[in-house]
């Protein structure tokens, strides 16, 4: 490496254009918005900045914290279950013989690259009341009752009366599951790569030493894979805190999350400097995220070279 | 007895053979199946014959609809704008990608974790973030859009908004692939009277070929796939494909909406043939 003493035209011409794309159009935007947030409204499209704090003390007012506090438990759960889910997808394709692996993994990553709203619009077809969905999990329904008929228990009810559709549309469990459904490929990356490279050697060492399938599971392996899992977790749940698409196609409205109501602001409210402190509200609960993973890092590399 | 117990060994399964659980296969399997019926049935429903409702009850097979996509202005006009923006933001982001990755390759200087940290910011960020920053930014530079300018011109602010989510991660994937440049090999070339150009395109570039196909290829598709940042820096004559199908949902749900997305999805597919050869073929040379 030189140093740009050395050099420093090369330095410059290789540093100035991208040093200042960033200032320009990334650093002074979020300036912008940052001034807004301490602004007020003086008429309808101009903000004077006083800096006033009413903008973030707005966003401890009941109906935003409700929203708030159902952006946060959405995203979690939606995390949660890409988590669960993508853990032993990963695992078959961590183990698998080495030529199916690269397949299986195209075979996961293929539809990540599909547009993010085609996707969204592809599961609202299948999820309305009258979808596909409903239509299989009716004939689910019906086959299950067949069977219960012929087992002679078909008097009990046991399955209710007849068939009650799903509401998936305009319900939390559906922004849920469309959120779950756009990041999943992205949630199996990570943990697959962390364990792509695990030692395998502490698995069969475990299993010598008597542990079962499951302790070796539980107490080994999720152990080793925790960094990709924790990876998996950030890049799952930093972009679902800000998933706008889902919410408003899935929720038909009846499901806001936090960016729902920020666009309501820029367009349609024109509340520029209380939409301007809520997205600022999304940038530094991310911060805070990368934060605690940064800490959490440095933690444990000092725990494994006390260990060494 | 000796025999039985091999076999009861061999049958014994090994840890981390997880592949070959019929539970884990399952779960797989699901997985599987639950990524691909929605976009399955969207392509199947686009060749559907039925007006209103088209997307519950089939109806028979027709092309039609198709036909009504490419016949549509608007969506056409869109679908060339998407094109336009994703070609003009994937040279630009190579090319700065190309320099950044560089910069960070070869040079020391202060501030510098300071400046990686702001490059890779734009990844992490939060689309709407973005969205909303560069919205703001534009109205206050009074950039918006405007209906006189001559196409592409009018479409500028968008043009620049993906470029500034695009080029950092071509910046990363071009870095990656500079890690395995052997720096003797430049040394060598300036020992044998090459200038410094020189250098960088007769051997550095070369060798960066795979990373900027690579990068490239990225750029292109993540500016495809943007809807967020567009929907926020375009203006009401600057529809780009995604903002166009999003207004057509909100309106109704129709079959030319399904026979559209069919024919993105065809292209993202031919797209992510041709990085797939591109990967291969500079695996097969290293």
């Amino acid at each position: 490496m030189d140093s740009y003493k050395q050099k420093p035209l090369a330095f410059l011409s290789f540093g100035i254009p991208s040093i200042a794309w960033l200032l320009l159009f990334f650093m002074l935007p979020l300036a912008i918005i940052f001034m807004y947030s301490f602004g007020e409204n003086v008429s309808v499209v101009e903000v004077k900045t006083t800096w006033t704090l009413d903008n973030y003390a707005r966003i401890f007012q009941p109906e935003i914290m409700t929203l708030l506090w159902r952006t946060l438990w959405i995203a979690l759960l939606a995390t949660v279950i890409c988590i669960v889910v993508g853990l032993p997808v990963a695992l078959v394709i961590a183990t698998a013989a080495p030529w199916a692996k690269a397949w299986l993994l195209l075979l996961i990553m293929l539809p990540f690259w599909t547009n993010l709203l085609i996707r969204t619009y592809s599961l609202l077809n299948i999820l309305g009341t009258r979808g596909r969905l409903n239509e299989f999990l009716g004939w689910l329904w019906h086959k299950a009752n067949d069977f219960l008929v012929f087992i002679g228990a078909g008097d009990l009810g046991l399955l209710g009366t007849k068939f009650v559709a799903f509401k998936f549309l305009g319900t939390p469990g559906g922004v849920v599951l469309g959120i779950v459904y756009v990041s999943l490929p992205f949630a199996i990356l990570p943990i697959y790569s962390s364990l792509e490279r695990m030692d395998t050697s502490y698995l069969e060492a475990s299993m010598d030493l008597g542990a079962g399938q499951l302790q070796t599971f539980f107490r080994i392996l999720v152990p080793l894979a925790l960094p990709g899992i924790l990876t998996a977790f950030l890049i799952t749940f930093i972009p679902a805190l800000g998933q706008f698409l889902t919410p408003e196609l899935l929720g038909r409205g009846q499901v806001d999350m936090v960016a729902n109501v920020i666009q309501r602001q820029f367009k349609g409210a024109n509340d520029w400097p209380f939409g301007s402190a809520l997205s600022l509200m999304l940038l530094y609960i991310t911060f805070i995220l990368l934060a605690l993973r940064a800490f959490a890092d440095a933690a444990r590399s000092r725990r494994e070279s006390r260990a060494l | 007895m000796a025999m039985d117990k091999v076999k009861r060994h061999r049958n014994k399964r090994k840890p981390f053979e997880y592949s070959r659980k019929w539970s884990l296969r399952s779960v797989f399997l699901m997985a599987t199946v639950f990524l691909y019926v929605p976009i399955v049935v969207l392509i199947l429903f686009s060749f559907n014959n039925s007006r209103r409702g088209g997307n519950v009850i089939w109806k028979g097979f027709t092309t039609k609809y198709y036909d009504k996509a490419f016949h549509n202005e608007d969506l056409m006009l869109a679908f060339g704008n998407t094109l336009t923006i994703a070609v003009i933001a994937t040279i630009v982001s190579v090319i700065l990608g190309t320099f950044t990755a560089i910069l960070l390759w070869r040079f020391r200087f202060p501030l510098k974790p300071l400046f990686e940290g702001l490059v890779s910011l734009p990844i992490v960020i939060p689309e709407i973030c973005m969205g909303v920053s560069l919205a703001l930014f534009f109205t206050k530079m009074g950039w918006l859009g405007n209906t006189s300018d001559v196409w592409p011109f009018n479409l500028v602010n968008i043009i620049i908004a993906h470029i500034t989510f695009c080029f950092p991660f071509a910046a990363m994937v071009i870095r990656t692939r500079l890690q395995s440049f052997n720096r003797e090999m430049e040394e060598a070339a300036l020992d044998l009277g090459a200038t410094e150009f020189q250098v960088f395109k007769d051997i550095l570039l070369p060798h960066l070929k795979p990373g900027l196909v690579a990068g490239a290829l990225l750029s292109f598709t993540l500016s495809l796939d943007d809807f967020i940042v567009t929907f926020f820096t375009s203006g009401p004559n600057t529809v780009t494909f995604p903002v166009k199908i999003y207004s057509m949902v909100r309106f109704s749900v129709t079959p030319e909406i399904n026979a559209a997305s069919t024919v993105l999805i065809l292209l993202t597919l031919v797209l992510t043939f041709f990085a797939l050869r591109v990967q291969r073929n500079s695996d097969v040379v290293e």
